[in-house]
C-alpha cells in the first residue's frame, strides 16, 4: 500500500500544470475562477486547444484519438484543470455518448461522430429523461416507429442541459410496446436540425436558462443512426450510467472549489474580521475539507481496484454530490446578506455595472439553488441507495 | 498510488482472522471478560507465537520491521472480533514509543520482552482536568542527585493495571501546558510509591488511574532527552489514534454485517424487515460510513510513521474526527435496526456499539479533532 503518487505520475502532473499555465486563455480562466458562467464559445475554444495537444478526449483510449491515460492520470488531469480554472469539458459528447459509440457503434458511426466530439465542433445533448420517466427511466414513452429506412420519432425529452446549443442529441426511444419496459428501448443518435424538433427553455430556480425540454413531432431519423440492435438500448444506457457515476464524484472540481472557498473565507468580512476567524464558519469548512479528503481517497480506491468500479461507485455519487452541495451552501453564506441580491447581468462577460458586496456574492445564492440538482440527477441519491442495498448489500 | 496489500500482509491478515474466528468467538470472549482480568494469557501467548507482538519492531530487536499499515491490519481484525487484549497499550503505544525514542539499551531490554509476550506495558500520558491536552502535565519529576523523584497522578491509563512497566510523562521544567519541559520516564509498576487502581471499561477493556508518590527512578529511566519528551509522546499518541481508527473500521464492518444478517432474519408483518426501504437506506448509509472510514484509516496508518509533524497531525485529526462521527452513526443505527434486541447484553451488536462509542472518546473525540483541523485552517491563513 502506498498513498504517494509515483514519480511518473508526479511528472505527469507537472506536465499538465505547465500546459495549463501556457495554454489556458486568461479570459476563460478569469471567468471560471470567479465562478461566472463560461460561454459556449469559451467551452469550444478550450476543447480545441486540448484537442491540438492530443488531450481532447482525456478518458479516451489511443485507438480513438485519446491519450490512453490510466484512471489515475485522468484524475490528475481533471484535478489540475479544475485547480487552474479551466472550464469543464462537455460530458455529453466526450464521456457519455462517445463511450457508447466506441463500445456498441459500427465503424461508420465511429468515423462520423467521434472526430466532431473530440475537436468540440459538434455539441451533443442528452435525451434520456421524460416528464413521466425520471428515476424510473425505463418507463419512457417517446416512440420511434419504423418506416422503411427511417424511424419516425414522437414524444418529449426533458432536463436537457445546454440543449439550446445542441447539434446532435442521443435518445432512448421506445421501439416495442409489446415487451417488458426495459426490453423495448432503442438508442438513437438524432440531428437536432431535423424538422419537427423544438427546443424550449426551462427556467430553473436560479432564474437561468441552462435546461430545456426537447419536443419531437414526427421527426425522421435514418435507421443507420441507431446504435447496436433494435430493442437493446437499455443495455447501452446502463453502460453509460455506470460511466457517469464515477465521474459524478467530481473530486477535482470540488478540490478547486475548496481552495476557492478558503480564499473567499479569508477575504469576506465578518464584523471587520475575515469570516475564517469565525469558529462556527471555520469548523464547517474544516469538516467539509476532511470529508472531501475521504471522498478523494475512496475514489482512488475504487479507480485503482483491479476489478474496475462496481456498484460501490454509487457511494461516490452520493458523497460527491452531498459534499458539493454543502460547499456551495457555505460559499453563499460566506458573503452573508450580500448574497440576497440577484444581479444576473453580472454573470455575463464584460459586465461593468454595480455590485453589492464583492464579486464573490454574485454567484452565491444562484449556484446554491442550481446545485440542488446534484443529488437529483444521474440517478437520484435515493436511487443510488437502492443500488447499494440491492447490488452491494444483497438486500 | 496503490492500495494493495503485500503477500506477507495478506497472509498476516488471513491467519489472524482465521485464528480469531476460531479462538475468539463471542462466547469465548464473554468467558474472558467474566474472568475479571479482561485479558487472556492463552490468547496473548498465541498472538506472540504468530509474531504479531513483534511485527512493528525493528529486525535488530527481534522484530519484523513492519509499519503503520501492518498495525492497521492487526487492529482492524481485532476490531471485528472486539479483542480486548493489551495490544494497543503494550505494542502500539509503549512499544512504539520505545522503538521510536528509546536508547539502544532500553530497546534491548524492552522490545524482545514484549515480542515474546512476557512483558506488558502502558502509557500514562493524560491527567485529570487536562482532557485531551497531552502537554497539560502537572505531575512533577524533580532531580535528586542523578535520580528523579516523581509526584502526581495519571488518568485513562489503558491496561495500566496489567502492565509490568509504565511510561509516565512528567514535568521537569516550565509551566503546565508547556510542550517544552516534559520528560518521559520508565516506571516499574511495582516500584515503591506507585499506586494503580484498575477499572473495567464499559466495553470490556481495562483502564487504570495511577498515583505517584515520591517514586524514585534513575536517569537511565528517561526515554529520550530531559525536557524534550513531548514530540515523541505526541507521535506515540498519533500512532495509537491511527490504530484505534483501524480498529473502529473493523468494528463498523462487523456492525454492518451483524445488522444485515439480523434484518434479513427478523420478520415483522410477515416479511424480513430488510425488505423495508426505510431500513435499506439506513443500511446503505452505514455502509457508506464504513467505507469512508476505511479510506481515512488507511490515510491515518500511512501518515502515522511520518516525521512531517504538520502533515501527520492534520491527517490523524481528519481521520479521527470523521471516524468518530461515523462510529457514532454506524453504532446508533446498528442498535436501532436490531430493535429491542439491540439494547440487550445478549447481542454481539450491543458490544460493537459500546466499543464504537468509546473509541470516539479515546485520544480526542470528534469535536476535539475538528477544533484541531479548524485551527490549522486559521494558521495557514495568518
Amino acid at each position: 500500500m502506498d498513498l504517494n503518487y509515483t514519480p511518473e505520475q508526479e511528472a505527469f502532473r507537472q506536465e499538465v500544470r505547465q500546459f495549463l499555465k501556457d495554454k489556458l486563455p486568461a479570459d476563460i480562466q478569469e471567468r471560471v475562477q470567479k465562478r461566472l458562467r463560461p460561454t459556449k464559445d469559451m467551452v469550444q475554444r478550450w476543447q480545441q486547444i486540448l484537442h491540438a495537444q492530443g488531450w481532447g478526449g482525456s478518458t479516451w483510449p489511443k485507438e480513438y484519438g485519446g491519450p490512453g491515460w490510466t484512471e489515475v492520470q485522468q484524475l490528475i488531469f481533471e484535478e489540475e484543470c479544475a485547480l487552474a480554472g479551466a472550464p469543464r469539458q462537455l460530458d455529453f459528447g466526450l464521456r457519455m455518448v462517445a463511450p457508447v459509440i466506441m463500445k456498441f457503434g459500427n465503424q461508420e458511426q465511429k468515423d462520423r461522430h467521434l472526430p466532431g466530439i473530440l475537436d468540440g465542433s459538434v455539441w451533443w445533448s442528452q435525451g434520456y429523461s421524460e416528464p413521466g420517466a425520471g428515476s424510473d427511466l425505463a418507463s419512457l414513452r417517446t416512440t420511434a416507429e419504423r418506416d422503411g429506412d427511417y424511424y419516425i420519432v414522437n414524444g418529449q425529452k426533458t432536463w436537457t442541459t445546454l440543449g439550446q446549443h445542441g447539434d446532435w442529441i442521443f435518445c432512448l426511444v421506445r421501439t416495442n410496446k409489446e415487451v417488458k419496459s426495459q426490453e423495448g428501448i432503442s438508442f438513437l443518435l438524432i440531428d437536432m436540425k431535423s424538422p419537427g424538433i423544438d427546443v424550449k427553455p426551462i427556467i430553473m430556480l436560479d432564474g437561468e436558462h441552462e435546461i430545456n425540454d426537447v419536443f419531437f413531432d414526427n421527426v425522421k431519423v435514418p435507421v443507420e443512426n441507431r446504435i447496436g440492435e433494435e430493442d437493446k438500448g437499455w443495455t447501452y444506457a446502463k453502460y453509460l450510467l455506470g460511466h457517469e457515476r464515477t465521474g459524478l464524484a467530481n473530486v477535482g472540481q470540488w478540490k478547486a472549489m475548496m481552495r476557492r472557498m478558503k480564499e473567499i473565507a479569508r477575504n469576506e468580512q465578518d464584523d471587520g474580521r475575515p469570516i475564517i476567524e469565525n469558529p462556527r464558519f471555520r469548523d464547517r469548512l474544516a469538516q467539509l475539507d476532511a470529508e472531501l479528503r475521504a471522498l478523494e481517497l475512496t475514489v482512488l480506491r475504487v479507480l485503482t481496484n483491479a476489478q474496475g468500479p462496481g456498484p460501490e461507485a454509487s457511494i461516490l455519487k452520493i458523497r460527491g454530490t452531498e459534499i458539493g452541495q454543502r460547499m456551495f451552501e457555505l460559499a453563499m453564506e460566506a458573503t452573508g446578506q450580500d448574497a440576497i441580491t440577484h444581479i444576473p447581468e453580472a454573470l455575463e462577460p464584460d459586465y461593468t455595472g454595480p455590485l453589492v458586496g464583492s464579486i464573490n456574492a454574485v454567484p452565491g445564492a444562484g449556484d446554491y439553488f442550481n446545485m440542488r440538482k446534484l443529488s437529483i440527477f444521474g440517478g437520484s441519491n435515493e436511487i443510488q441507495r437502492n443500488i447499494i442495498s440491492k447490488l452491494v448489500l444483497g438486500l | 498510488m496503490n492500495f494493495e496489500l503485500t503477500e506477507e500482509q495478506q497472509m498476516l491478515q488471513d491467519s489472524l482472522r482465521r485464528f480469531l474466528a476460531n479462538e475468539y468467538t463471542f462466547d469465548k470472549r464473554r468467558d474472558i471478560l467474566e474472568s475479571g482480568k479482561g485479558t487472556s494469557e492463552t490468547i496473548w501467548n498465541a498472538l506472540a507465537e504468530m509474531g504479531l507482538l513483534a511485527f512493528t519492531f525493528p529486525e535488530d530487536y527481534d522484530g519484523l520491521g513492519g509499519n503503520g499499515i501492518d498495525t492497521m491490519l492487526v487492529m482492524e481484525s481485532f476490531g471485528r472480533a472486539l479483542v480486548t487484549e493489551p495490544y494497543l497499550a503494550t505494542v502500539v503505544l509503549a512499544g512504539g514509543l520505545v522503538r521510536d525514542a528509546g536508547s539502544d539499551a532500553q530497546k534491548q531490554a524492552i522490545l524482545p520482552a514484549i515480542a515474546t509476550g512476557e512483558k506488558l506495558m502502558a502509557l500514562a500520558a493524560y491527567e485529570n482536568g487536562a482532557r485531551y491536552n497531552l502537554a497539560n502535565v502537572k505531575t512533577k519529576a524533580e532531580a535528586s542527585g542523578s535520580d528523579y523523584v516523581l509526584n502526581g497522578a495519571k488518568t485513562a491509563v489503558i491496561n495500566g493495571g496489567q502492565a509490568h512497566q509504565l511510561i509516565v510523562s512528567a514535568r521537569t521544567s516550565g509551566d503546565a501546558r508547556d510542550e517544552n519541559g516534559i520528560t518521559l520516564f520508565l516506571v516499574d509498576a511495582d516500584a515503591a510509591g506507585v499506586t494503580i487502581n484498575d477499572f473495567a471499561t464499559h466495553d470490556g477493556f481495562r483502564t487504570a488511574e495511577v498515583a505517584l508518590k515520591d517514586v524514585k527512578v534513575g536517569s537511565d529511566a528517561i526515554i529520550g532527552e530531559v525536557d524534550k519528551g513531548f514530540p515523541a509522546l505526541e507521535k506515540a499518541i498519533d500512532q495509537g489514534t491511527a490504530a484505534v481508527c483501524a480498529e473502529a473500521v473493523g468494528t463498523m464492518d462487523a456492525m454492518v454485517e451483524a445488522t444485515l444478517e439480523y434484518t434479513q432474519t427478523r420478520k415483522q408483518f410477515g416479511v424480513p424487515i430488510a425488505k423495508f426501504q426505510v431500513l435499506q437506506h439506513k443500511m446503505a448509509d452505514m455502509f457508506i460510513h464504513a467505507q469512508q472510514s476505511r479510506s481515512m484509516a488507511i490515510l491515518a496508518a500511512d501518515q502515522a510513521d511520518s516525521d512531517d509533524r504538520a502533515a501527520r497531525r492534520e491527517a490523524i485529526s481528519q481521520a479521527k474526527m470523521l471516524i468518530g462521527q461515523s462510529a457514532r452513526e454506524v453504532g446508533q443505527t446498528g442498535v436501532q435496526l436490531h430493535g429491542g434486541m439491540g439494547v440487550t447484553d445478549e447481542m454481539f451488536s450491543a458490544h460493537l456499539f459500546k466499543r464504537l462509542t468509546l473509541i470516539n472518546l479515546l485520544f480526542g473525540d470528534a469535536d476535539y479533532h475538528l477544533g484541531k483541523i479548524s485551527d490549522n485552517l486559521l494558521d495557514k491563513t495568518a
